[in-house]
């Protein structure tokens, strides 16, 4: 068994939220190098350009990415043979929040409650998902959610019978009804099968995966150039004022489903698709 | 068309922008997103004054993260502007002149917009940084205990922003690629 300190998981969380905050991953900054080369609309080139100064600006001058800093959502894969000493995991990793966007000037964007709607002033509680996986180690992701993008998401109970059609339809609808809401050019997670919940946390979960990288399963992966291709002739475009690059990368997660469904969600993530990833 | 326009803004200067229009504000605006528009309702539910005239003034929808020392502001781009669609009819009949968020807007605050001759505009979404460099000041004016959605008066300079929704309710979206949402 081996022991990791809570402190320790607080330390990563607050550096983690902090980071993703202030600096885009390398692989999201490439996938705008190459949204500006294909863009064809002038405006759009031009909304490109500045979203290229912002990220510049942001590194250099220490001023978040975005003004919406986020809800933090955090996947850990906790290994069987950890054991976490010195307090609980819940715990660390909201003080990690709490330190982070306290600490790292970002804004505290939470109420405690959906209708009574205080703010919590911390931006504490994170929204949580634990895996419990095998080994020894503790895989943290963390990757902070704007509510423009996340507001346009939905959620499909299609049938059966809708197959591979009714999915593209859904995504697309999804899309271009997001319009220039979820600030374009986005990118699209989606999940597809399980249940009713678990559809939209692979929709989550597949927003932390890099741009360039596209699914193992051959048909998905198709899937996913199609949606792509699809979604990039709609016209929205950068800042939905029109354009070539509506997304940056669709990312599609499957699992096995009910023989009566088709779960599919659509989760949208606008340009600044904030993920960050430790192995503890 | 690029052009240099003022906050607060005549109504003939509102008059003469057209969707489409690439502009630079230079003024004063002020900020309010979803709870100080709240809040505002149930001001003038009272019968109350509100925090500042809507007349000729602009309202940005934005939430700013917080100010590092010796800097007037942290982040600073523009949130959905329809979550305050509710809201937004009683204060253009208040004189309210222009508006600057992004994202689409209804057909009752297009209706109030034409009715009173007033502009809606879009900054560049998730551009925050960029954007915080066209802010001179800030000074929270009302509601500090909402944090972050409180109203600040804000003095800004050559703030770029698009012309999405004309005084004439011409709407740039809609010509852009068709039609409104089914999720209005």
């Amino acid at each position: 068994m081996r022991e990791i300190d809570a402190e320790e998981i607080t330390r990563n969380i607050k550096e983690m939220c902090i980071r993703a905050n202030y600096f885009l991953s390398p692989d999201m900054q490439r996938a705008f190098e190459r949204a500006a080369d294909t863009e064809s609309s002038p405006l759009g080139k031009r909304i490109l350009e500045q979203l290229k100064e912002n990220l510049k600006i942001a590194g250099t001058d220490q001023i978040p990415i975005c003004q919406d800093t986020g809800m933090a959502v955090v996947f850990i894969r906790l290994g069987q043979d950890v054991h976490i000493a010195g307090g609980s995991l819940r715990e660390a990793v909201n003080e990690g929040v709490r330190q982070g966007y306290t600490e790292g000037y970002l804004r505290k964007s939470v109420v405690a409650d959906p209708l009574e709607r205080k703010n919590t002033g911390d931006n504490t509680p994170a929204v949580l998902h634990v895996e419990i996986t095998d080994g020894d180690s503790v895989e943290i992701t963390v990757a902070p959610k704007g509510f423009g993008s996340e507001n346009m998401s939905r959620i499909f109970m299609l049938k059966p019978a809708d197959g591979i059609e009714g999915v593209k339809e859904s995504v697309i609808a999804a899309v271009r009804d997001a319009g220039p809401n979820a600030c374009p050019p986005v990118v699209v997670g989606v999940g597809i099968g399980g249940t009713f919940e678990k559809c939209a946390l692979m929709a989550k979960h597949t927003l932390t995966r890099s741009p360039d990288e596209r699914s193992e399963i051959p048909y998905v992966r198709e899937l996913e150039e199609e949606l792509l291709d699809k979604i990039n002739h709609l016209g929205i475009g950068p800042g939905g004022l029109g354009g070539r690059i509506t997304a940056l990368a669709v990312n599609i997660e499957t699992y096995p489903t009910h023989i009566a469904g088709l779960p599919v969600a659509v989760n949208m993530c606008c340009h600044v698709n904030r993920h960050i990833h430790r192995v503890i | 068309m690029e052009r240099e326009i003022h906050a607060p803004m005549s109504k003939e200067e509102a008059a003469s922008l057209r969707a489409g229009d690439s502009v630079y504000i230079t003024g004063t605006v002020y900020t309010a997103r979803d709870a100080a528009h709240g809040r505002m309702r149930e001001a003038l539910d009272r019968g109350e004054e509100l925090p500042f005239d809507p007349e000729g003034n602009v309202i940005y929808y934005m939430g700013p993260s917080p100010a590092r020392e010796g800097r007037p502001i942290g982040s600073a781009g523009p949130t959905t502007a329809s979550r305050m669609d509710k809201y937004t009819p009683m204060l253009l009949d208040r004189g309210l002149r222009a508006m600057i968020g992004k994202g689409r807007r209804n057909s009752q605050v297009k209706e109030a917009m034409v009715r009173n001759g007033a502009v809606y505009l879009a900054a560049v979404g998730g551009a925050g940084a960029l954007l915080s460099k066209c802010i001179v000041s800030s000074e929270v004016i009302a509601y500090d205990d909402l944090g972050t959605e409180a109203i600040r008066k804000l003095q800004v300079e050559r703030f770029p922003a698009i012309v999405v929704i004309d005084s004439l309710g011409g709407d740039l979206y809609d010509r852009v690629y068709g039609g409104a949402s089914a999720l209005e």
